[in-house]
């Protein structure tokens, strides 16, 4: 089946979820979202654009990326059969590179032969810099100071595939900050510079056009569940929301179904140390109404305005706003986002990697750890997709920290037991590594 | 150069900050200058010294514009950003900015207006925001990241707090953009000079302003002013030939900083915005 790209019944024209999107950028930039815009509508539509695509998702990323029936998380849960969208399995580690080979191509074609883009982690700018090598296009990466000083490897692994990377230290230093930048150097050299921009934030037709570039995770799932469980829509899709890019990618292609057959989605926003203690990323629970980088969106600001640093243990999630049509879920009930602290998404890390032996990203592990939770509430013949929408392999010099494991010893006292067969009667986590957890994190920020 | 054609009938004239902006401008083109229009954030370098700074630079102001610190501020480079910090790590957000103006107000006639990005507006409430501004005595608001077709109620919940508004142009904007900006600016039109942000151009890059300012006269009914990339006398001097205003911001931060003679400062650029 050849490769397509979907059509939603949003935004509108002018580029609103709703009352949320918008183009709220400097002028300068107006007629190059523009170009844009009809560079992208018609590209989807052309053989040339979507095979060179396809065959770049089957050859140099190796998709589609499996759907797997996790039966150990689903008997440690006892409830609903849990499986796993297996993104961590793309080349580059997760779900990134699915957008950023799309808009390194389009770039191409636009005869831009410069990129930039942002990054928080390393996570998008690692997949830019790889399509760009791929296209053999020049690449700046913008990344916060301190982003550089916790993610040395990515930073490395950027460089080795020929991008340079650009300390940002305004502000916060982090992901907001070097978006701010990558917008910044976006303005400046517009004319022939092409912004890969990574998440479903920023000005239209930026939120659109990532969702429809990370709808392939939703189409395949649809297929995938039909061939395993002969119906393409499971009961619930949970997936962790930063900016949102793996949750829309996943929730996008089934949100605009008729309500009888539209499954709930869940999406799990970073809650840090607690909604209620302010250092949190939850832009739904947390947030209110306000405009960053183009769009208008739930965000965290106070009442001047002002954008409140967001905290996460997952670099990919500590950002203040949510994508638009994400706000647009919430506002309309088509999808549910809910808070998953530091401590909870810990949880969920360990008890996937000591489970399934899948070391899942930090970010993902928000929705694994709610999955298990929300599985145990509903019965066995129904299931559930978590999008694990990347790898672990970057986190785990941080999760060694914060565990602060002794020597030999494993992550959980209850390690010898053997995980029951018998569904329901265990408690996911162990109640003592979660606080010593909780603890630990609390005392590595104050450092 | 070509001398200027002068503006044409003000049809916002009934909104009393547009009415005392364009009669700035008038002014000086009356005098056979371009406007002088210096920037400076609010707060900066302290809450407390800012005000002086302000009278420093109302000297020789034709128009002041004030800049609500902002923790995000796209549209600026690396100046006007530190100032921005600074100002905010001393306590100045955008209520404060309101009151400080209102403070100047009370001993200078000149007109000032205010430059914000939107998402101050919108966390106050605009109508709240109206209010206080328009208690404050601000006569107009530039607006750098909101492109008027965004929001299409901004410019008249400002007009019915009596105050202007100002959008960008920029030398990538189309005739159809320059239309429709040039056609929602009651206050003055602003033409960015470069691609790029404030502050951070090396010299003069100056190029693109003359075609760009033709193009803007098709459409304006308001004058048309130039910032970006205009940092001392001779840079003013040459968009002054040009523009009926020109502003000038990151080069007075600079001065603020290294504890420079802002007034003096200021009196050398106004008078490069002579025409001749």
């Amino acid at each position: 089946m050849p490769l397509t790209l979907p059509t939603y019944p949003q935004p509108d024209e002018r580029g609103r979820f709703g009352r949320f999107g918008g183009r709220y950028v400097p002028e300068t930039l107006i007629p190059a979202l523009d170009e844009l815009e009809r560079a992208y509508l018609t590209a989807k539509t052309d053989p040339t654009y979507l095979n060179e695509l396809d065959r770049l998702y089957r050859e140099f990323v190796g998709r589609p990326s499996g759907l797997y029936l996790a039966e150990r998380l689903t008997a440690h849960a006892g409830g609903a059969k849990i499986y796993l969208k297996r993104e961590d399995q793309n080349y580059t580690g997760a779900h990134k590179i699915n957008n950023c080979l799309a808009q390194a191509l389009l770039a191409r074609r636009m005869g831009k032969q410069r990129v930039v883009a942002e990054t928080g982690a390393g996570q998008h700018g690692v997949a830019s810099a790889t399509a760009a090598a791929l296209l053999g296009l020049d690449c700046v990466v913008y990344m916060g100071a301190e982003d550089i000083r916790r993610q040395e490897l990515n930073v490395f692994r950027m460089k080795l595939l020929g991008a340079e990377v650009r300390a940002v230290t305004s502000g916060t230093s982090t992901l907001k900050d070097a978006t701010n930048e990558a917008i910044r150097d976006w303005v400046t050299n517009v004319r022939d510079t092409f912004y890969i921009l990574g998440s479903v934030v920023g000005p239209h037709p930026y939120p659109a056009m990532v969702r429809d570039f990370q709808s392939v995770i939703g189409e395949e799932v649809k297929v995938q569940l039909q061939a395993l469980e002969g119906t393409p829509t499971p009961d619930a899709i949970v997936a962790c929301v930063g900016g949102g890019s793996n949750a829309i990618g996943i929730f996008a292609p089934y949100a605009y179904l008729p309500d009888s057959q539209r499954p709930r989605l869940i999406g799990t926003e970073a809650a840090g140390e607690g909604v209620d203690t302010g250092r949190h990323a939850a832009s739904v629970a947390g947030g209110r109404v306000g405009v960053l980088h183009g769009s208008m969106m739930y965000l965290l600001n106070d009442s001047e305005g002002q954008i409140v640093p967001p905290h996460s243990i997952s670099a990919g999630l500590d950002y203040p706003g949510i994508g638009p049509e994400h706000c647009l879920y919430s506002d309309t009930g088509l999808a549910e986002y809910v808070p998953v602290t530091d401590a909870q998404a810990l949880e969920g890390l360990q008890l996937c990697t000591r489970l399934e032996g899948i070391i899942p990203a930090l970010e993902s592990a928000h929705a694994i750890y709610y999955a298990v939770e929300l599985a145990r509430s509903m019965r066995p013949e129904q299931t559930i997709v978590v999008n694990l929408s990347g790898r672990g392999d970057k986190d785990v010099a941080e999760v060694m920290r914060l565990l602060d494991l002794p020597e030999g010893q494993s992550s959980t006292p209850g390690h010898t037991q053997p995980i029951p067969a018998q569904p329901g009667q265990v408690q996911p986590i162990p109640a003592q590594p979660s606080h010593a957890l909780s603890i630990t994190a609390q005392q590595e920020v104050q450092a | 150069m070509t001398v200027p054609a002068q503006t044409g009938s003000q049809p916002q004239a009934t909104v009393p900050g547009a009415a005392r902006i364009h009669a700035a401008f008038a002014r000086a083109a009356q005098e056979g200058r371009a406007a002088f229009i210096p920037f400076m954030t609010a707060g900066y370098p302290t809450a407390s010294s800012f005000p002086a700074v302000a009278d420093a630079l109302l000297t020789r102001a034709d128009l002041l514009e004030v800049g609500i610190p902002y923790s995000d501020p796209l549209g600026d480079g690396p100046t006007i950003q530190r100032a921005s910090e600074q100002a905010l790590g001393g306590g100045t957000s955008t209520r404060h900015t309101l009151q400080l103006v209102k403070d100047l107000r009370a001993r200078h006639d000149t007109p000032v207006v205010i430059m914000t990005y939107v998402n101050p507006i919108y966390a106050v409430g605009p109508r709240e925001f109206m209010r206080l501004a328009q208690d404050a005595g601000v006569d107009g608001l530039i607006l750098p990241d909101l492109p008027p077709d965004q929001d299409l109620e901004i410019a008249d919940l400002a007009a019915e707090h009596g105050m202007a508004v100002t959008f960008l142009i920029a030398p990538t904007s189309t005739p159809e953009r320059v239309k429709l900006v040039a056609g929602a600016c009651t206050g003055f039109l602003y033409a960015v000079s470069v691609t790029g942000v404030t502050g951070t151009r090396e010299g003069a890059a100056l190029a693109e302003v003359p075609a760009m300012l033709a193009l803007a006269r098709q459409y304006a009914r308001v004058p048309v002013a130039v910032g970006f990339g205009v940092k001392d006398a001779e840079t003013a001097h040459q968009v002054a030939q040009v523009a009926d205003g020109v502003v000038v911001g990151s080069a007075f931060i600079n001065a603020v900083q290294h504890g420079q003679d802002v007034a003096a400062l200021a009196a050398s650029i106004a008078e490069g915005c002579r025409k001749d």
